[in-house]
């Protein structure tokens, strides 16, 4: 059986960029060789915690979409686990409603990048998610 | 007593009447099925100041979304979008 997730984690400042790349890269890889299938990547960037983790009080916040076999979240978040790099991470298991979000969002994003000064005929609650994470 | 015996009441100063606007479920209202944690700004409009979520008396969410607002508002602490405690919020 096949479900749709999304992942959330959060590396430490210390990274360079090319490290970042590295930790990405091997999330990315470990989805694929588990048979899973990577729908969407986004990158955050550094961002200011709310609050401090491990003393730190900012943090690289990658998102992955991806499409794996339930039992293949279990793999993926002890390896987060065993990563000095990653201090926090969440996995989110999508229903049809949060998939129907994350493509209208996505395209959203994708019309941004294109036209920033574009005004999206879009639900006032959709249109409000998108300068705070993108000025980031 | 001369009011009274018209059977007129009158008023120094016009009785106020409260007309209270319905409160509504803002979810329901503009049709969003999905509460995205991803998005602390507009999680923002369900915390208090020192970043306690909102009871629905105030803000009017119904039962169902309150329940998702508070999932993404948990899912939204956890990853350092938004604090757990704090002063001054807004």
């Amino acid at each position: 059986m096949i479900k749709q997730y999304e992942t959330v984690f959060i590396a430490t400042p210390v990274l360079s960029e090319t490290q970042m790349k590295e930790a990405v890269a091997k999330y990315t890889d470990l989805i694929k060789a588990n048979g899973g299938e990577v729908v969407y990547e986004e990158d955050w960037g550094l961002k200011q915690l709310a609050y401090p983790i491990q003393h730190k009080t900012s943090g690289f916040y990658y998102l992955i979409e991806f499409k794996a076999d339930p039992q293949f979240v279990n793999v993926l978040e002890t390896q987060y686990h065993r990563d000095e790099r990653i201090i926090r991470f969440l996995t989110v298991a999508l229903d049809k409603n949060s998939i129907a979000y994350a493509e209208h969002r996505r395209q959203v994003r994708a019309g941004k990048a294109a036209a920033p000064k574009a005004e999206e005929p879009v639900a006032a609650v959709e249109a409000e998610v998108e300068p705070e994470n993108v000025e980031e | 007593m001369a009011a009274i015996e018209n059977n007129e009441i009158r008023y120094l100063n016009p009785p106020t009447v409260e007309v209270r606007k319905k409160k509504y479920c803002r979810f329901k209202k503009a049709g969003i099925k999905y509460v995205d944690y991803k998005d602390p700004e507009f999680l923002k409009k369900f915390l208090n100041e020192q970043g306690k979520i909102l009871p629905r008396r105030i803000t009017g969410t119904s039962l169902k979304f309150q329940r998702k607002v508070a999932q993404a508002i948990k899912r939204a602490r956890s990853l350092a979008l938004l604090p757990y405690v704090t002063d001054l919020l807004k």
